[in-house]
């Protein structure tokens, strides 16, 4: 693709004869496959938008002419008060992306724009809610030296610790009974101005705050089966019980007087680049020159050939040249009109009908490994959550289809950032993969777990209960699908996930046919980078 | 009529609690119902009246009786007719007190039939038992003033290893007889003891038998090492008398101490017998019961059974033998009937000739070698024993070679896994790779104790004499229709072809607890039994040790981490190689000395500041021990508190690097080093817990919190952590070293394989990443 053509939006192909056999992620390595002819379709995403051509300006802008019923930034700033900036953690953008990281851009405007206003109280947190703490390097990469090197040393640039008996507080309770859990240091501020980088739909808005700067006192309100069941799709905003959920708990840190100033991103699909050795992943196969051909068999027999860690490391090592697309700030709910409108204008990909077969090739990353290891639970939580939640409308798969997905699944456990979930693997998925059972018996006694809570606390754990949310971020597709099958996994693994192993494409869709009859229509979804499918 | 002639008479007997001494006290309970015994036993520590409930009346041989009689109706017979007396044959006197002296001096009849059977028993203890012990008896009749009818229980074997006939004679008649005085034969068996043991008190064989310790136990601490090479050093005696034993045994013609003792034994009894009528009887191999108290009933594991078993596991690929010749087995309920009827006879006039029976089989019903070899080989092949993984083995086929050439393959073998055994135990190998090694050392012992059966039974399995049963047959022919039918001892009845696969062999392998069935699948397996009992609710107690059992990673390493973590460039290389130029030293201190290793290692902290080194340990315990840590093992830990078990982690690793487990311990012993101006003095404060301290550490905390260590559990991977498995009930290996590894298996602990989460990178020096330049710590 050339700069001056408009980038070409989605495109859905009708696979013939004549089709090339189609890249399928396959975690850290890619499989070729081809599809069955004259029933199977592939949905390739849109080319990456353009991004703007001054990043810094158009956020400063963006600062000083907010959006909704919010004053500007620098009206908001006085002598004296407490600022709170809060921003998105580790698990965005995916993958990380190239320095300068958008965050450290806007955390640096703001803190250009409080200094000038002499505002002296300034804290930074990593609003991971129950996610892993953030090292050292991972924070210098998200704000950059110059912030951390401020900030980091006297404790004013820190990470969310949502088990601190004295840093949480509850704000209230929705009409719902949900209660509203929120970071003291948040609550207390003049000011909370959060900082996201919104790259799929069901990111930001009022989720950044009451998820990201909550506790499991107040995530388990949403984060259950009961509403991961009712979230059709939690990428929807319109049909997500989840989203519903962190609405009513925003308006009430709202009414509990909390100010917030959100200022939302975007990013387009630019994950590996226009150039360079992944660069061919966002090209369409049968636009491959025979260079790229070439280059793409080298890199494969050579992933093929390297032992897992290899891999692994150089696959982690690459950072996305994202381009910011947007960035809009003020009012919560103004703001995130807009983000979402720009999210879709990237991702979504108009498709007609349902599918019996779908299938995906999962990739080496989702937003619980970075730096880490993509363990069978993740895997799960990347097909069954986030890939198969990537619709509008109707599922692509039709109720009681298949659904087919490729990675290796090892049984491989980062043991320090995954602790519980080496514990919910060998237990509790050996006892039950049923999300509702799963959720009864075993939730609370993990999520209290005093050790858990010692590792997510000092250490660099996910918390006890964060297991649990990938298994119910699933929840939606298992009551959807009549089997899942895995391609190229470890079979013990795949099998203590409930799921049929298969050790080829042609293996899996001939299991396919018990459960959906012969000849079924097949969908590959062709993600990353992103799309989210508009079903009709 | 037997019964009438022993009723109303009192009997002594010794040796009740073996297995003659078991079938002959019920065969005179029930056939003989209004006789009282008096019961000799050895007291041990519950007294001889519980002995005798625990050791004899327990025994399955009176399940019949007791059935019969009901509980209740045995209990009363047991107490009315049963007199326990403690005593021992091996000390002057019998080590009666007034109350034994009385019963022994109002019995009618003694039947003696205590005895040192084994045939590789120490000779002065065989002299003590087999050739004394008779004499003490007759000495302590006649010092009481009485002379009642001796019965000693004596062996064919006392005839010596030879061909052909051997009568119903006394031992000193026979022509094959090498003249020795029984005195000088005693003392020269004392003697040999005194100078063996003054032989293995000398400090080149205790040095030896330390050296021998330390291999075994690695570094244990000094009271283990002690009590270790104490063992070594007592075996070492034990097993020169052994050979002494042997040795004087077959230069006098006999096939083993036990036969030799016995011989001069009777030639001792004789002498000092007085006005004590004497009659003895000698069995030959005495096996299981042909049909009282039941049929295959058999005590303890005995002569022949252990060969048996051997040859059933494969183990014993060749035994020497002539297949000709006659191996004389005789079922021991017929030895009872044939001692109750001589009993109830009474002694021989003077007039009547030797007052010797013999009680065997070979004479008038011979069991040739050749044919009881085929039996075996049939049975086994039909009712296959089988391995660990749940297949049959296949018995082998012998060709009967002699005794040189079995012996020849059998030291071949034992050199062989000796030499794959030091290989093994100098690898530096844990967990599966170490059951290996453990492995080799069980086929190894397999492989010593078909040596020493080859040793100990060849001769009797070449053994071509023929006992006579003149006497025995004409005792027989002399008794009533009722008393055959009740007390047959008649050796012509028993039919081989029955006895050997449908009574004798079921009961070898029950005695023997061998499998004889693969491993039922879905069955819980041993492991699984083992880590129940572990994880039982009613366990008090859970100690656990660091290295290798929770984590994969050693003092050195956190050092390695701690000190490299601020150092950069030249600073970092010259770090890392002034540490790997001092590794063997290090490791050579370690192997001898634990605690003296920490010592010396831990100074090298002196100068570190004390906030530096809290807030890297930290970063430390994520970056490093986390990701080196054992996540079965973690969890193991967390199922032993959730059972509200007590758990205890006790470590030769200093304070600050363990302090981040404390959310799972309720107690942490730990090394601590002594801080003076805000940094640490590299000076330990207390004695670190290794070894023995750690055992120490862990009965203080048990006590301080009355808890009960034989309801607790253990995990360590070493055998210098030997004192603290051994303290507790349940000892967990954790990917044992080699040695730990064998003694494991030997004991039947529980071993678990805990590894490290796969996937993780693997640091080939445990340094701390650089820090970002950009830090301003």
């Amino acid at each position: 693709m050339t700069g001056n053509l408009a980038p070409r939006p989605g495109f859905i192909l009708d696979v013939d004869r004549s089709s090339p056999p189609i890249v399928f992620h396959h975690g850290e390595g890619f499989r070729l496959e081809k599809l069955p002819a004259g029933r199977s379709r592939v949905i390739y995403p849109a080319e990456p938008l353009e991004g703007l051509p001054d990043p810094d300006s158009a956020i400063r802008q963006a600062l000083l002419n907010p959006l909704g019923d919010s004053k500007p930034l620098p009206a908001l700033l006085k002598p004296g008060m407490k600022l709170t900036i809060a921003f998105d953690d580790i698990s965005l953008p995916l993958p990380p992306m190239r320095r300068p990281d958008i965050r450290q851009r806007v955390i640096e405007e703001v803190l250009d724009l409080a200094a000038a206003a002499g505002v002296d109280d300034v804290h930074l947190i990593a609003a991971l809610a129950i996610h892993r703490r953030m090292t050292e390097d991972e924070l210098r990469h998200a704000v950059g030296d110059r912030v951390y090197d401020a900030f980091a040393p006297d404790g004013r640039l820190y990470n969310h610790d949502a088990e601190d008996p004295d840093g949480m507080i509850l704000l209230g309770e929705t009409p719902h009974g949900e209660e509203v859990q929120f970071s003291r240091r948040a609550a207390e501020s003049d000011l909370v101005v959060y900082v996201n980088i919104n790259l799929v739909s069901m990111d930001g808005g009022h989720k950044s705050t009451a998820t990201g700067l909550s506790g499991y006192t107040g995530l388990r309100h949403h984060h259950n089966v009961h509403t991961m069941q009712r979230s059709r799709s939690f990428m929807d905003q319109e049909n997500s019980a989840l989203h519903a959920s962190n609405w009513r708990m925003g308006k009430i840190i709202r009414d509990a007087g909390v100010k917030i100033f959100q200022i939302e991103t975007t990013v387009n699909n630019n994950t590996f680049g226009r150039e360079g050795p992944l660069a061919l992943l966002q090209k369409r196969e049968w636009e491959w020159s025979t260079r790229d051909r070439l280059q793409f068999l080298g890199m494969k027999h050579g992933l093929d050939a390297m032992p897992t860690k290899a891999k692994r490391k150089i696959f982690s090592s690459w950072q996305a040249p994202y381009a910011l697309t947007s960035v809009q700030a003020g009012e919560v709910e103004a703001v995130h009109e807009v983000t979402t409108a720009n999210v879709y204008k990237q991702h979504l990909v108009p498709v007609e009908g349902q599918t019996d077969v779908l299938t995906m090739g999962l990739p080496y990353i989702c937003p619980y490994n970075v730096n880490s290891i993509m363990n069978p639970i993740l895997v799960m939580c990347l097909g069954l959550g986030y890939f198969f939640n990537l619709y509008k409308g109707k599922p692509l798969v039709r109720e009681g289809g298949v659904l087919i997905m490729s990675h290796p699944t090892p049984w491989e456990f980062h043991p320090v950032h995954h602790p519980s979930y080496i514990d919910f693997f060998e237990q509790v998925l050996a006892d039950t993969t049923d999300p509702v059972e799963i959720e009864k018996k075993y939730e609370k006694q993990f999520a209290e777990d005093e050790w858990y809570i010692h590792l997510y606390r000092n250490s660099y754990a996910y918390h006890g209960v964060h297991p649990f949310y990938m298994w119910y971020w699933g929840s939606h597709a298992l009551q959807h699908l009549g089997r899942v099958i895995v391609v190229g996994g470890d079979p013990a693994a795949v099998r203590r996930l409930g799921f049929t192993p298969a050790s080829t494409l042609q293996d899996a869709l001939e299991i396919a046919s018990d459960v959906v009859g012969p000849q079924p229509t097949v969908t590959h979804i062709k993600n990353p980078p992103i799309l989210m499918a508009d079903v009709t | 009529m037997i019964p009438e002639a022993l009723a109303g008479r009192r009997i002594a007997v010794t040796g009740s609690t073996g297995f003659l001494g078991t079938a002959l006290i019920e065969r005179l309970l029930r056939s003989a119902p209004e006789c009282d015994l008096v019961l000799i036993v050895r007291p041990g520590r519950r007294g001889a009246i519980r002995r005798v409930e625990r050791d004899i009346l327990r025994n399955d041989a009176f399940d019949g009786l007791r059935e019969h009689l009901g509980a209740d109706g045995f209990a009363e017979m047991a107490a009315r007719r049963i007199t326990a007396v403690a005593g021992d044959v091996t000390i002057d006197g019998l080590g009666l007190d007034d109350h034994g002296r009385n019963a022994l001096a109002s019995c009618d009849i003694v039947i003696h039939s205590a005895a040192a059977v084994s045939f590789d028993s120490p000779l002065d203890q065989a002299v003590e038992v087999n050739l004394l012990g008779p004499v003490r008896i007759v000495e302590t009749l006649s010092e009481l003033g009485v002379a009642p009818h001796l019965v000693a229980v004596s062996t064919c074997y006392v005839a010596g290893s030879r061909r052909g006939s051997a009568p119903e004679q006394p031992v000193d008649d026979s022509p094959f007889f090498v003249d020795v005085d029984w005195r000088t034969e005693v003392d020269a068996a004392r003697r040999i003891r005194r100078e063996t043991e003054t032989a293995s008190r000398t400090p080149s064989a205790l040095a030896d038998f330390r050296s021998q310790a330390r291999a075994e136990l690695g570094a244990a601490g000094i009271p283990s090492l002690a009590d270790k090479t104490e063992q070594l050093r007592s075996r070492w005696v034990d097993d020169r008398m052994a050979e002494a034993g042997v040795a004087r045994a077959s230069s006098l013609g006999f096939p083993d101490a036990y036969a030799y003792t016995k011989a001069l034994g009777e030639i001792a009894t004789a002498e000092v017998a007085g006005n004590v009528p004497v009659s003895v009887v000698r069995p030959a191999i005495i096996e299981s019961a042909l049909a009282e108290p039941s049929p295959g009933w058999i005590r303890g594991f005995r002569m022949a059974e252990p060969v048996i078993i051997s040859y059933a596991r494969g183990l014993l690929k060749e035994f020497p033998g002539v297949p000709e010749g006659t191996i004389d087995v005789i079922p021991v309920d017929l030895v009872v009937a044939a001692i109750c009827a001589i009993a109830a006879r009474g002694p021989l006039g003077p007039d009547d000739g030797p007052d010797i029976v013999q009680v065997a089989s070979g004479a008038v019903n011979p069991l040739r070698y050749g044919k009881l070899v085929d039996l075996v080989r049939e049975w086994f092949t039909e009712h296959p024993i089988y391995d660990e993984l749940g297949q049959p083995i296949p018995v082998p086929e012998w060709s009967f070679p002699g005794r040189g050439r079995v012996k020849k393959q059998l030291e071949r073998a034992g050199v062989m896994l000796d030499r794959a055994q030091k290989i093994f135990g100098v690898l530096p190998v844990r967990g599966r790779q170490a059951e290996i090694g453990a492995r080799l050392e069980e086929q190894r012992e397999l492989v010593r104790r078909a040596e020493g059966y080859v040793d100990l039974y060849g001769a009797y399995a070449e053994c071509e004499a023929l006992y006579e049963l003149d006497r025995l047959l004409a005792l027989w022919d002399s008794l009533s229709e009722e008393d055959q039918a009740t007390f047959c001892f008649d050796p012509r009845i028993i039919d081989w072809d029955f006895y050997a696969p449908e009574v004798h062999l079921p009961s070898v392998v029950k005695a023997g607890r061998v499998p004889m069935k693969p491993p039922a699948r879905g069955g819980e397996s041993r492991e699984a039994r083992l880590r129940r009992q572990v994880l039982a609710d009613d366990r008090h107690l859970a100690a656990f040790d660091l290295e290798n059992t929770l984590i994969a990673s050693n003092v050195v390493a956190s050092y390695a981490w701690l000190g490299s973590r601020h150092l950069s460039g030249r600073d970092r290389v010259r770090f890392v190689a002034g540490l790997v130029a001092e590794a063997p030293a290090l490791l050579s201190l370690d192997r001898k000395d634990r605690s003296d290793f920490l010592r010396y290692f831990y100074r090298r902290y002196e100068g570190a500041p004390v906030e530096q080194i809290t807030h890297d340990s930290l970063e430390k315990f994520s970056e490093m021990i986390l990701a080196k840590s054992f996540p079965t093992a973690i969890r193991r830990v967390r199922e032993h508190r959730s059972l509200g078990h007590h758990t205890v982690l006790i470590t030769g690793a200093l304070d600050f690097v363990v302090e981040p487990f404390r959310p799972l311990f309720d107690h942490i012993v730990s090394a601590q080093l002594g801080v003076a101006d805000g940094t640490y003095d590299g000076r330990l404060t207390a004695v670190p817990p290794t070894g023995e301290a750690r055992y120490q550490a862990l009965i203080d905390h048990a006590d301080k919190h009355d808890l009960d260590l034989r309801e607790s559990v253990a995990y360590a991977d070493s055998a210098s952590d030997l004192p603290m498995l051994e303290a507790v009930g349940f000892p967990v290996a954790v990917n044992p070293e080699t040695r730990l590894a064998g003694i494991a298996r030997k004991r039947g602990w529980l071993v678990e394989d805990f590894r490290k989460s796969p996937g993780m990178h693997r640091n080939l020096l445990p340094l701390a990443p650089t820090i970002h330049s950009g830090t301003s710590r």
